[in-house]
């Protein structure tokens, strides 16, 4: 049983520092803000999510110690890194940052009534 | 255009008593764990930052109606208090007692005097911070 309990901390542990590194890549290749900051808030949650519930399995299992903060942490990096997210892709819209060469729609655009045609900001 | 900060104020609502609950978590656990006044103060003053970010300052005002300068002033009174409280008893400056009392609740719990001055500086913190942070912010 501790050994199942053991390999699953491990897998966890892997999967979230896999998830980190893939969320950096996405943050280094990907061409705008809001592809940036759709890898950075996705991946990035889930991976430090995996980190702490394997964390908080080590120590209940190894240990027999139930840290409740970790717990706790997991709910609210759940919760309050999408909003972190979203709030800085809206603050990036808002401002005028450019969509990438290669987005093809923008409903929000549209919908403001501003400007009928998508695409207009990259001439 | 006029922003809608529905998703913000929300997870603001949600998330403050999460924050808020830690804050007193940290206070409490300050004499055993890591954590104490200081770091309790600057977590509850997070919180309230928090709500003003999400909110206006007036609204703020009307939730916690607090003017915080005289938060900092309670705050050293409960510690000058704690320390010559230890006058009347003989003892020097700034002693400290604790006894183990049965509450009715809770059972046995060991009541330190240490945890009153803490409560000093945790009022100090979090006067500190919001008096620093309030006056930058109503800058018009």
């Amino acid at each position: 049983m501790i050994e199942i309990i053991r390999i699953i901390i491990i897998v966890l542990i892997l999967i979230g520092a896999f998830l980190s590194l893939v969320a950096a890549f996405g943050v280094i290749r990907l061409p705008d803000v809001y592809t940036r900051n759709h890898a950075a808030s996705k991946a990035a949650t889930l991976g430090v999510m995996s980190v702490l519930l394997g964390t908080f399995l080590y120590f209940y299992a190894e240990e027999g110690h139930f840290n409740s903060r970790l717990i706790l942490g997991i709910i609210f990096i759940f919760m309050t890194s999408p909003v972190a997210g979203h709030l800085i892709s809206r603050a990036a819209y808002n401002a005028g940052v450019p969509l990438a060469d290669v987005s093809v729609q923008d409903d929000l655009k549209t919908k403001k009534g501003s400007q009928v045609s998508v695409n207009q900001e990259k001439p | 255009m006029k922003t809608n900060d529905i998703i913000l104020q929300t997870v603001t609502k949600v998330t403050l008593f999460i924050i808020i609950l830690f804050s007193i978590h940290l206070f409490f656990a300050g004499h055993y764990y890591p954590g104490g006044g200081f770091v309790g103060g600057l977590m509850t003053s997070g919180a309230i930052v928090l709500l003003l970010l999400a909110f206006d300052m007036k609204t703020v005002a009307n939730i916690l109606p607090i003017d915080y300068k005289y938060m900092i002033a309670t705050g050293l009174l409960f510690a000058v208090g704690t320390g010559a409280g230890a006058l009347l008893f003989n003892a020097p400056f700034l002693t400290h007692a604790f006894k183990d009392v049965y509450l009715p609740l809770l059972g046995k719990t060991s009541l330190h005097t240490a945890v009153l001055f803490d409560t000093g500086v945790f009022l100090v913190v979090v006067g500190v911070t919001m008096t620093i942070i309030q006056t930058i912010g109503e800058d018009e």
